[in-house]
């Protein structure tokens, strides 16, 4: 009870928070907005057991990249933004669509049951393994190669960032 | 105990409403928060699936989708500004020169 109860605040909160994230006019506030809603995402995931992407959760989104944004936000000329339509002329269609997609998305999900054999990844297990541990011995072992290719994704984002945001010298 | 499926509609409902974002605002930088918000969606019902299905592999993937998360964000905003500093706007009406 006490449980739902958590899960019933937690997922009330997310879907008001990402609603006025997509509607609020000023970019400044749609970022602070994003920020309490990835604490509060970072929350059902400690609800879910998983202390370390909760940890990342905060650090890289919450830290990272939504400073990047509101760097951004601040390059931007937020005199102009305030004056014009913040929507597209056909919003209701979007709208439309959106709505349509999750209604059907939610109605097959209602009738869905998972039948599958518990995994070896119990309570127990990683109580006694503790969380980073198990996540990492996966991670460095059986994901090594993916994570290799994750480091590489990483350095060609910050090469290309560089040469995009670049000012271009002219040389005559 | 919570059931999955409450998860799997929240993570839905999130997941929509970032659709919703990037289909009808006007601001570049509110359409790239939408497709984070979409990302953050999917990351809640695949750490849902890790926990009641009892494998961490689930959390390996969001560990990856958040790395992606990261380079798309750098790319994406250094594009925004390249474009910024040729149009001195933030808004995709006005940006058509790819248009034949």
């Amino acid at each position: 009870m006490l449980a739902k109860l958590f899960f019933g605040y937690y997922a009330a909160v997310i879907i008001l928070l990402s609603l006025l994230v997509v509607t609020r006019k000023n970019p400044v506030r749609s970022v602070m907005w994003m920020l309490l809603l990835f604490f509060h995402i970072a929350s059902l995931y400690l609800f879910l057991n998983a202390e370390f992407i909760a940890a990342i959760q905060v650090i890289v989104y919450a830290g990272a990249i939504l400073v990047l944004f509101l760097f951004v936000v601040l390059l931007l000329n937020l005199r102009e933004e305030l004056k014009v339509k913040r929507f597209i002329g056909s919003w209701p269609a979007g709208l439309f669509v959106s709505a349509a997609i999750l209604a059907i998305v939610i109605n097959v999900i209602r009738s869905f049951v998972l039948v599958a054999p518990p995994g070896r990844y119990s309570i127990e297990y990683i109580k006694e393994a503790t969380h980073t541990k198990a996540l990492g011995t996966i991670l460095y072992t059986e994901y090594l190669f993916p994570f290799e290719i994750a480091s590489l994704v990483l350095l060609i984002a910050i090469i290309g960032a560089i040469v995009l945001a670049k000012r271009k010298t002219r040389s005559h | 105990m919570v059931p999955l499926n409450w998860y799997l509609m929240l993570s839905a409902t999130v997941f929509m409403i970032g659709v919703f974002g990037f289909l009808t605002r006007k601001n570049i930088i509110i359409m790239f928060m939408s497709v984070e918000l979409m990302l953050n969606g999917v990351n809640i019902s695949l750490v849902a699936f890790s926990h009641y299905l009892q494998d961490l592999r689930g959390q390996i993937l969001v560990f990856f989708i958040i790395t992606v998360a990261a380079a798309e964000a750098a790319i994406g905003l250094a594009i925004i500004i390249a474009l910024f500093r040729n149009k001195s706007t933030a808004h995709v009406d006005e940006m058509n020169e790819m248009k034949g």
